[in-house]
């Protein structure tokens, strides 16, 4: 199968980036989550700690509630009950007032159809008149869109792009937020193994360039342990096991075991 | 969920919209350029099938009402009578289900999905208020053009009843009669009138499609449903509230 010769553009560079803020990665704490949607209860009394600045994989299957989970960090859903805590705060209280800033990169990349790639990407920025100067929003993007390796695409439209460039404008889009939290849902989903490798590389290499941390929603056990500071595994509404990717490989629960060890002999 | 509750849950919701959108106006300046190209979008594609619908709505006026008006022989009161009932009923109503049809319905398919597709959480991960971005230049541009696409109709709708009032032969009035007729029976009052109504129908136009919009959730087929969904609803409400507010203005002395 041919490779698109535009997707195997390196994605690491090291030039210096311009920033519009100093980033201070943030700790989440969530304690006793729950939610249900009508009679099905996705969340059970969910704990997890994420500590700040690290690269934290969710493993889960199918169905398993990553998407819900995030979505209550992000505070896209409210929990039935429980806290979600982040530096400490609960984030259902007092939400105009709080300082840190969360980017979400969604499972369907959600590029906003309508606009350029660097409008996507510069949105942020404009909507709330945080750079009004130009240039430097233009040297934001740019820069941006080079640590994911997509230099030069500033004025293509999203309809243009392949799903797996699409992931990573979506991920630019984050990065221009200059977030002290990211949340990647199924970063990697319905791309080839080529496209996974990129992707897995960005996300990895990103605290390179930014102090942030990280959380990392996945069913692809490989992707996991490939960048993972710490995996944390959910099953049936709970994290059931969580830890180094030594520790999670070394796991006595048999849902952990059966997981992480169903590959093509 | 039993329908009662439903109805009152959804008109409580759109209520809202419409508050909310008025709300967030306070932002239309710096809303400037989208409201703009909203404006103009809506002028692009309704301009010509306006044209073309207002004129014959003037003709058939003419036609139905001419041949009565010469057995009686007050025919020269055909300009009034298309006059009147151009810019108080017609122009207003036809020029708002124009922009349904042709605007509202892109304004849920648009709206529907960006819904779909996660935009618009991706839109609140950003906080950015949907509201604010989406739906208030939209409604001010229904809000401000609508008039204007009345005034327009209007115009070309009296003007295709002068030329079948002077064209048919069991009409046979001539344009300086026509004219001259229509600007006695025509009022400020009446044309007034006739551009509440079309700023009201912009209101309701635009809230309803982008609520509908915003509610649409699962794939491209219920893109599909709420698109119909946000037409015939508008409709519908277009013609209740045309007779809510003639009842009304006939109240105030405005009719
Ligand atoms: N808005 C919603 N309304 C009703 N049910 C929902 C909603 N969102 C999620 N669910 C249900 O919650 C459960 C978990 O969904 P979720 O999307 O979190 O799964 P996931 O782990 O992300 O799966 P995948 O790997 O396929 O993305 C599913 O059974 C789903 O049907
Ligand atoms: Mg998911």
């Amino acid at each position: 199968m041919a490779i698109r010769t535009e997707e195997k553009e390196s994605v690491a560079t090291s030039k210096p980036l311009f920033k519009y803020r100093e980033a201070r990665p943030v700790g989440v704490r969530i304690v006793n989550l729950n939610k249900s949607f009508g009679d099905n209860h996705v969340l059970r009394d969910l704990n997890l700690e994420i500590l700040p600045g690290e690269t934290l994989v969710i493993l889960g299957k199918s169905g398993s509630g990553k998407s819900v989970l995030l979505r209550h960090i992000v505070g896209l859903e409210k929990p039935d009950s429980g806290k979600i805590l982040i530096n400490g705060e609960d984030i259902n209280e007092a939400r105009s007032k709080r300082k840190y800033v969360i980017a979400m990169v969604f499972q369907s990349s959600a590029l906003f159809n309508s606009l350029t790639v660097e409008e996507n990407v510069a949105l942020y920025l404009r909507e709330h008149g945080i750079v009004k100067d130009e240039d430097a929003i233009k040297k934001i993007v740019g820069s941006v869109l080079s640590v994911v390796g997509l230099e030069g695409k500033e004025k293509v439209m999203p309809s243009e792009l392949s799903g797996g460039m699409k992931k990573r404008v979506a991920i630019a889009r984050a990065l221009a937020m200059n977030p002290d939290l990211i949340l990647f849902d199924e970063p990697t989903a319905e791309l080839d193994p080529m496209m996974t490798r990129t992707i897995g590389d960005v996300i990895k290499n990103l605290r390179r360039h930014f102090e942030v941390t990280q959380v990392v929603v996945t069913h692809d056990v490989d992707l996991a342990f490939y960048i993972a500071d710490r995996i944390a595994v959910l099953s049936d509404g709970k994290i059931v096991e969580v830890g180094t990717p030594e520790e999670v490989r070394k796991s006595e629960n048999p849902v952990v075991k059966g997981f992480i060890n169903t590959r093509f002999e | 969920m039993n329908g009662l509750t439903s109805f009152f849950q959804t008109t409580g919701e759109i209520l809202r919209l419409f508050l909310e959108s008025i709300y967030w106006s306070k932002s239309a300046w710096r809303s400037r350029d989208k409201v703009f190209m909203q404006m103009m979008e809506i002028g692009n594609n309704t301009l010509p099938v306006a044209a073309l619908i207002s004129l014959f709505i003037g003709g058939v006026l003419a036609l139905q009402s001419g041949p009565q008006l010469a057995q009686f022989g007050i025919e020269e009161n055909i300009g009034g009578i298309v006059g009147l009932s151009m810019v108080k009923e017609l122009g207003p109503v036809m020029a708002s289900i124009l922009v349904t049809g042709r605007v509202g319905s892109a304004m849920t398919a648009e709206i529907g999905s960006m819904s779909v597709y996660d935009e618009i959480d991706a839109l609140r991960t950003m906080d950015i208020n949907p509201v604010r971005f989406l739906v208030m230049p939209r409604f001010l541009a229904s809000f401000l053009t609508l008039p204007f696409l009345v005034i327009y109709m209007d115009i070309i709708g009296w003007f295709g009843g002068a030329v079948v009032s002077a064209v048919n032969p069991d009409i046979h009035v001539s344009f300086s009669v026509y004219y001259r007729n229509l600007s006695e029976l025509v009022d400020f009052s009446d044309v007034v009138n006739g551009l509440v109504k079309a700023m009201v129908f912009g209101i309701v136009v635009s809230v309803v499609c982008c609520y509908v919009g915003l509610k649409t959730k699962g794939g491209p087929r219920e893109i599909g449903t709420s698109v119909t969904k946000a037409v015939v609803l508008s409709f519908i409400l277009i013609l209740i509230f045309d007779y809510y507010i003639t009842r009304l203005l006939m109240l105030v002395g405005l009719d």
